[in-house]
């Protein structure tokens, strides 16, 4: 009996959740969708202007500012993720490792304003006053450094988890045959991690797309498509948390077909990380195993 | 536990009159793990061109000592050695000794298939590639050569582009000694190689290690006796760590000296 109230609790639980995201969901666009369509799809998509006190709401300088940051972020945090996902994962004594991926992990739990206020008072005046970069210092590229350095915990303790689930047998056989253990990590390791890997980098870019604070406090914010990476940019995030303190009627609307594109390409992204970690078992599965009976892992 | 000299080692056993010269040599050979002793001053021959085998109950060392003639126990950290394996006239155990040529010719083929997770051309050209041949020509040449010798040239090449892993067992198993016939080893050291495998599958390796051993020298470990009195030319039994009695496969099978050999042989043991 007691049972059986505590599973429906938990079922009413878990279903207002899952009713809660739902109507956020169509909340989203219910407000964004009929602007979409009263300009038409084509004004946000393609169009180069915004200017919401002359009606017009073309993105494009916000998703060309949010792809440079998201990209620049992946140049800068999968190499460096990667790196240290391999010397923890592989060459680090247990000891180290047991100490040193937790603290990877903690620092995901950083707020995001900290990271932005560090940008500011570090990367931003030494962006401005290195002659070999200069400008107003806030820019795509100090964007682009903070979001790599912030997507590096997501980036880490996934590929980590990939490298530790490679079979030992994976590792033993290439030793077997000469190779060092460098040749190891490159030739066996990392192909057989692969699919995680690519996990954790998409992963880290739905993080990278999605941050909003950091960004505005170090990007510079003019919307204009940049000609360089020291020139400011404004993201899609920094668009609708910049405007929407006073906005209102089609322009508040227009933030929230912001928020749509946001939404799609987020969207987007989980589902290419789960199709990565999901896609490798699916391929083995094809062809069955008719004479050995030897399962793989 | 009393240190045999070493100069007798070569010619203990009855049968030694017969062979050739030896290949690798194990010499008071002692293996830890940590404080666990799981090989207790060993001495044997292994002879160029035939094939060795090392039988035993579970857990008596065949599969450490194995590992110990190409330093893979080296990757085990707590693992310390005392006594010498010589290769050639080398101790491979001699601080000098560069491991990754060693592992390129005494090479090991392992229990359970491990091709790697790769197409079958990038399995079995990887150890040619670890050891610097780049020529894409040069890869296709060793890769047909490697595949004909295990007899999956003709089954597979028009498949070298598949994963590996979509292969059956013994097709694996297959690969796995052509990877490793690729680097062009000396000794092939084979852990079980047919544990994994069924009767037939089982029976077409045996076939398979008759014909590379006119090219290589080969030792096997294995928990089946009837394999090893197939396809062995010598024979080892371990327990708990101690080779207790070494020599000609036919003898051993026959005519063991140690009462501890023929009550194994004779089903005894577990
Ligand atoms: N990495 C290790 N660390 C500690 N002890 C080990 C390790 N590997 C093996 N041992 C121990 O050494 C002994 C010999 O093991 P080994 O694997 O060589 O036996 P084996 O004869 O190959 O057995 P099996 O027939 O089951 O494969 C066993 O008691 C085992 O528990
Ligand atoms: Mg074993």
């Amino acid at each position: 009996m007691k049972d059986r109230v505590i599973e429906k609790a938990l079922l009413l639980a878990a279903l207002s959740a899952i009713g809660i995201l739902a109507l956020i969901t169509i909340f989203i666009f219910r407000e964004g969708l009929p602007v979409v369509f009263s300009k038409g799809p084509g004004e946000f998509l393609t169009g180069t202007v915004w200017q919401p006190s002359r009606g017009h709401y073309g993105l494009v300088p916000m998703i060309v500012g949010s792809a440079i940051v998201t990209f620049g972020a992946l140049i800068i945090g999968v190499p460096l993720g990667l790196a240290c996902a391999v010397v923890l994962a592989e060459m680090a004594p247990p000891r180290a490792r047991k100490i040193l991926k937790p603290t990877i992990e903690l620092l995901a739990g950083i707020p995001s304003v900290v990271y932005g206020f560090i940008g500011m008072m570090i990367l931003v005046p030494w962006i401005r006053n290195n002659p070999a970069l200069g400008g107003t210092g806030s820019s795509a590229l100090a964007a682009s450094i903070i979001l790599g350095i912030m997507i590096l915990p997501t980036i880490i303790g996934i590929s980590i988890d990939a490298i530790e689930a490679v079979p030992r047998s994976y590792r033993e056989g290439s030793r077997a045959l000469g190779a060092t253990e460098w040749q190891t990590i490159t030739g066996v390791v990392i192909p057989a991690a692969r699919s995680g890997i690519v996990a954790g980098v998409i992963l880290g870019m739905g993080r990278a797309v999605g941050e909003t604070m950091a960004v505005i406090m170090v990007a510079g914010n003019s919307v204009q498509i940049p000609d360089s990476i020291l020139k400011p940019v404004r993201t899609l995030t920094a668009n609708i948390a910049l405007e929407m303190s006073y906005a209102s009627g089609q322009h508040e609307q227009a933030l929230f077909a912001t928020a749509i594109v946001l939404f799609i390409i987020i969207m987007l992204l989980n589902s290419l990380a789960g199709l990565a970690r999901r896609k490798k078992k699916r391929k083995r599965k094809l062809k069955g195993d008719p004479a050995g009976g030897v399962e793989v892992a | 536990m009393t240190a045999k000299p070493t100069v007798n080692v070569s010619s203990s056993g009855s049968s030694t009159a017969l062979r050739g010269p030896a290949k690798l040599e194990v010499k008071d050979f002692d293996l830890f793990y940590g404080s666990f002793q799981a090989l207790k001053k060993v001495s044997m021959q292994v002879t160029e061109r035939r094939i060795t085998a090392l039988i035993g109950p579970s857990g008596c060392g065949k599969s450490t000592l194995l590992r110990a003639m190409n330093r893979m126990n080296d990757l085990i950290p707590s693992v310390r050695t005392t006594g010498e394996i010589v290769l050639d006239g080398k101790n491979i155990y001699a601080p000098a000794t560069d491991v990754e040529a060693l592992r390129k010719r005494v090479g090991m083929v392992f229990q359970r298939p491990n091709p790697f997770p790769l197409s079958v051309f990038d399995n079995v050209a990887y150890g040619p590639r670890a050891h610097g041949l780049r020529n894409r020509a040069g890869l296709r040449d060793v890769v047909e050569k490697s595949l004909r010798s295990v007899d999956l040239w003709d089954t597979l090449k028009d498949d070298l582009d598949d994963d590996a892993l979509t292969l059956s067992g013994e097709q694996q198993q297959r690969l796995c000694i052509a990877r490793l016939v690729a680097v062009e080893p000396e000794v092939l050291l084979m852990d079980e190689p047919c544990s994994a495998l069924d009767p037939i599958a089982t029976m077409k390796v045996e076939e398979l290690m008759q014909k590379l051993v006119e090219q290589y020298t080969i030792v096997i470990v294995t928990h089946n006796m009837q394999q090893a009195a197939r396809v062995s030319q010598d024979t080892g039994f371990m327990l708990l760590g101690d080779l207790v009695e070494f020599g000609l496969t036919e003898r051993i099978f026959t005519r063991p000296t140690e009462k501890k050999t023929e009550d194994y042989i004779s089903g005894r043991y577990g």
